[in-house]
């Protein structure tokens, strides 16, 4: 069975990743730039992937699924801001996060809520 | 395998391309379903199965809900789906599974690339080497649960 050539693999990871983050930088919408960043850490895993199994090590496989694990936090978290922002500002266009947004950002929203 | 190899490769950029060109999130997730459905099967013709099964079940199974269930609370911002959507992810879906059809014609699934690395060995090296990053992955996802449901929470 002819396997895949290692660059192959490399260049379709790398044309992905450079895909989400065209997207990372084109779209404005939070939402897909929340999808393009899930793009880049597939491409990365991708790429992990065939690196393990250039050199039939499962140390690849093994990053792929801490991998995982923290694009399953990450989208967790950065969903729930997502709500949260829209639920304050109506608008999930990152070009309006600019204004006036210094004393309610996340980090100090403890105390007052609203 | 070459053939398998490029076929979802090209699958995978192009819905990807698709993708991120959409204006309709709803449109740009069943783009992005498929992409991640081709790079399962990219996965699997490097030989690593395992994986493959965890990139169909966690990232096109439980995260693509999370987003279907963030558009859906956000709804009336995105526009409403014009009826012929699917057809798209559909066509790129059904190169998928016919590729899956050829391969099993082929009887190309009984015989393994060279370089195949089974789940076995995937477990003796994630809970024997990397057992130190489990835990902290046990620890990422704690924290993320924590951050979520502290975001989420219904404020006065």
């Amino acid at each position: 069975m002819a396997s895949v050539p290692f660059e192959y693999g490399l260049l379709l990871a790398g044309v992905l990743f450079a895909l989400g983050m065209i997207g990372v930088i084109v779209r404005r919408n939070l939402l897909f730039i929340l999808l393009c960043v899930e793009v880049m850490l597939n491409a990365a895993g991708l790429a992990f992937v065939v690196a393990g199994s250039r050199w039939g090590q499962p140390d690849g496989q093994v990053m792929f699924i801490f991998l995982l694990s923290m694009a399953a936090a990450e989208v967790a978290v950065g969903l729930a801001l997502l709500l949260l922002h829209f639920g304050r500002k109506r608008t999930l266009d990152a070009d309006q996060m600019k204004e006036g947004n210094a004393a309610s950002a996340p980090g100090s929203a403890g105390r007052e809520g609203a | 395998m070459n053939a398998a190899f490029a076929l979802s490769g090209i699958v995978a950029v192009a819905a990807t391309v698709m993708m991120i060109t959409r204006r309709s999130a709803v449109h740009a997730l069943l783009y992005f379903v498929v992409s991640l459905l081709a790079s399962a099967v990219i996965m699997f013709v490097l030989g690593a199965a395992f994986v493959a099964a965890l990139e169909v079940i966690v990232y096109a199974g439980a995260i693509m809900v999370l987003f279907v269930f963030v558009i859906m609370l956000i709804g009336p911002e995105s526009t409403p789906i014009p009826g012929r959507a699917w057809i798209g992810p559909s066509i790129l879906g059904l190169v998928l599974l016919a590729e899956l059809g050829w391969a099993i014609a082929q009887g190309a699934l009984q015989g393994q690339p060279a370089t195949e690395v089974g789940p076995k060995q995937v477990g003796m090296s994630l809970f024997g080497p990397y057992i130190l990053g489990a835990e902290i992955a046990a620890f990422l996802l704690l924290a993320g649960l924590v951050g979520a449901f502290h975001l989420g929470r219904r404020r006065k």
